[in-house]
């Protein structure tokens, strides 16, 4: 966990006041909704279709037990019992009334929980590897520098008109499970050849109506030089960004039209001309430390590696099941880390409720050093288990709903909120996501499958990550009806490549059945059982997929 | 449904109405014939004609302190004379989501 200082908590609250000053004042007529949009927006409050939406930042994905319960007081005491958690290490509360949405934000502020950063052309929620810190073959924890550019950014007066909204990721594993090629920049922490830790530095990924997979423009940049880098991206971005046209105002198009290497050498200019006149930015390692030493770990004890619960549990298949399918090496030996899945059958995805959550929080006291984890993939984790507790950890999990084994699967589904909740949807997400988990509802026939992700967005805005999924899935408008865009090979790690569309659209109705018909397929093409499905459309490309769908339609 | 919160020009083509989400709480409201807002579609104001809308709407987004993004939306108008919601986006922001809630109301 993180600890807050002073000057973060004085800031905080000051917020919160300042925000409950702005909403008398719009509640009384004295600030009209053109002055109020913009101060409303910088708190994280939207207008959806049936009421305000509250986006709250989890910065890199982390809770603590005491600030997930406050989240369950908030979903029960302001909200309808419930919370959304998106595919950027937030969570959302879709009917929040504005006239109390001072005392909400003053709830969170309490457990140092916050909504800057999670609307308007800033640099957003910085988002990094859910399993930061307990990921075995880690280079370092990427939370710390997360932090430091958290810190930063946050009301940054350079950084606060933006051309565009702006969205950091990091990560410090060879695995990349924070996506960080779809971001504006993606940070990825290793050591170079004299054993100095760095970063390798991507900039223009992004999803949307243009998509791309970020590019490297240095393959190191020193820690010490992390700020000024960033710094020196921010602002060739601040005055060569377009900001005429909102369709293309993100830095992604800038690094297209520039090209990558001009841009490159723009920032790089611009650094070398910042570090000889400025070496403010410099980070020194007492700051790092400093930001380090806020960063607490639990007190592990010396566990053996197969405990004996562990080897009695064993011989129940349906906790062997969820043990294969959500519990992940941790870098501590006794110790695991366990996925919770937020997407039961028939359930919409990433929502949990608030008794979930205060259940959670009790499960994360007794089980998990009171740490709780968030990721992109819209499910939680707990990241210290230690593994004799795994059986009953498991069984009370089940209790609550979060222990369907399906991390990774088919019908382990990211969805946005679409046309049920976005007042930009052009179609639902959610029904969709739904019926597709009770296709696939037999854990055996899922298991067979192997790892598949399925990703829906409502709109081009691409929320629901679909240009990455290996099958998404884009819900367009055709003539008043609903219609679907879908495309296969997408994917959002190390390997990230946009999915190619596999043919025209299809109504609601039929969604499910291609779904059904492309994994039919791909089991029939398949060269091993082993052969994931991203790798045979990779092998095969998208013209068998193709013809098996639309050979009937 | 293409969103409707970029209206540029207004042309209606059938009976529409004006709709916005209440300032203080969020929820959808319709502008009413005594220049008045009603959660109920029922006691929408009906417009037929583009100027009619342009005027409604006028009138509608006048009111700033009761009302955020008013908008003209298309409505039905059935034998029995009820009002239905012209398209999926305004039945959804009418009768609620089309799923169950993870907590039933
Ligand atoms: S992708 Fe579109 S429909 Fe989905 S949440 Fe984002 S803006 Fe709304």
């Amino acid at each position: 966990m993180y600890a807050y200082d002073e000057l973060d908590r004085t800031l905080i609250n000051e917020r919160v006041e300042e925000f409950r000053d702005q909403v008398k004042r719009r509640l009384s007529g004295e600030l009209t909704e053109d002055e109020f949009k913009m101060l409303r927006l910088q708190n994280g409050v939207y207008l959806q279709l049936h009421a305000y939406m509250f986006r709250i930042a989890i910065p890199y994905g982390t809770l603590s037990s005491e600030q997930l319960r406050r989240l369950a007081h908030v979903a029960r005491r302001y909200d309808r019992g419930y919370g959304h958690f998106t595919t950027r290490q937030n969570i959302q509360f879709n009917w929040i009334k504005l006239a109390e949405l001072p005392d909400a934000l003053g709830d969170l502020a309490e457990v140092g929980i916050h909504a800057m950063q999670t609307s308007g052309n800033n640099t957003r929620n910085v988002t990094s590897d859910q399993w930061a810190g307990v990921a075995p073959g880690e280079i370092e924890d990427p939370r710390i520098w997360s932090e430091l550019i958290r810190q930063y950014t946050t009301l940054h007066p350079e950084f606060s008109f933006l051309p565009r909204k702006f969205k950091f990721a990091i990560t410090a594993s060879p695995h990349d499970r924070a996506a960080i090629k779809i971001h504006d920049i993606g940070l990825r922490l290793h050591r170079n050849a004299e054993g100095e830790t760095g970063f390798e530095v991507l900039v223009g990924g992004g999803l949307g109506r243009t998509p791309f997979i970020g590019k490297t423009i240095k393959p190191f940049v020193h820690g010490r030089d992390l700020l000024s880098y960033v710094e020196a991206i921010l602002r060739v971005y601040n005055q060569y960004g377009r900001r005429d046209n909102i369709y293309k105002a993100r830095i992604k198009i800038l690094v297209h039209e520039l090209g990558i290497d001009k841009f490159a050498k723009e920032v790089e200019d611009e650094w070398q001309e910042m570090r000889d006149s400025d070496t403010a930015l410099t980070l020194d390692d007492a700051m790092i430390e400093d930001i380090r030493s806020r960063f607490t770990y639990p007190a592990y004890e010396k566990l053996p590696h197969t405990p004996e619960e562990l080897k009695k549990a064993a011989h129940d298949p349906l906790f062997e099941r969820w043990r294969k399918n959500s519990v992940s090496t941790h870098k501590v030996q006794g110790y695991a880390i366990v996925t919770l899945s937020l997407k039961p059958v028939g359930g919409p995805p990433g929502d949990a409720t608030a008794d979930q959550m205060d259940a959670l929080a009790d499960l994360a006291d007794k089980y998990s050093f009171g740490e709780i984890r968030v990721g992109h993939e819209q499910n939680l984790a707990l990241p210290h288990v230690a593994k004799r507790d795994l059986p009953a950890l498991w069984n009370a999990l089940d209790k609550i709903g979060l222990a369907t084994p399906n991390v990774n699967l088919v019908s382990d589904i990211i969805a946005c909120p679409g046309l049920d909740y976005c007042s930009l949807a052009n179609a639902r997400s959610i029904p969709i996501a739904q019926e597709l988990t009770r296709r696939f509802a037999n854990h055996e026939t899922a298991d067979l499958i192997g790892r598949l992700h399925i990703n829906i967005s409502g709109c081009i805005n691409a929320c629901g990550h679909h240009h990455v999924g290996h099958i998404g899935i884009l819900g367009v408008e055709k003539n008043g009806e609903e219609f679907y865009q879908i495309t296969i090979g997408g994917r959002a790690d190390e390997n990230a490549e946009l999915g190619a569309l596999i043919g025209p659209a299809v109504p609601y109705g039929e969604v499910a059945d291609v779904v059904e018909d492309i994994v039919e397929a791909y089991l029939a093409l398949r060269a091993r059982p082993d052969e994931l499905f991203v790798d045979t459309v990779k092998r095969l490309g998208v013209e068998p997929f193709r013809e098996r769908v639309y050979a009937t339609r | 449904m293409t969103s409707p919160l970029e209206q540029k020009k207004i042309k209606i083509t059938g009976p529409s109405v004006v709709t916005a989400n209440r300032t203080w709480d969020g929820i959808v409201i319709y502008r009413t014939a005594r220049q008045d807002w009603s959660a109920k579609l029922s006691d929408a104001a009906i417009v037929r004609t583009s100027d009619e809308a342009r005027a409604l709407l006028a009138e509608s987004v006048a009111d700033d302190v009761g009302a955020v993004g008013a908008y003209i939306a298309p409505v039905e108008i059935k034998e029995s004379g009820k009002i239905k919601p012209g398209n999926l986006r305004e039945h959804i922001r009418l009768q609620g989501v089309t799923i169950d809630l993870p907590v039933p109301a």
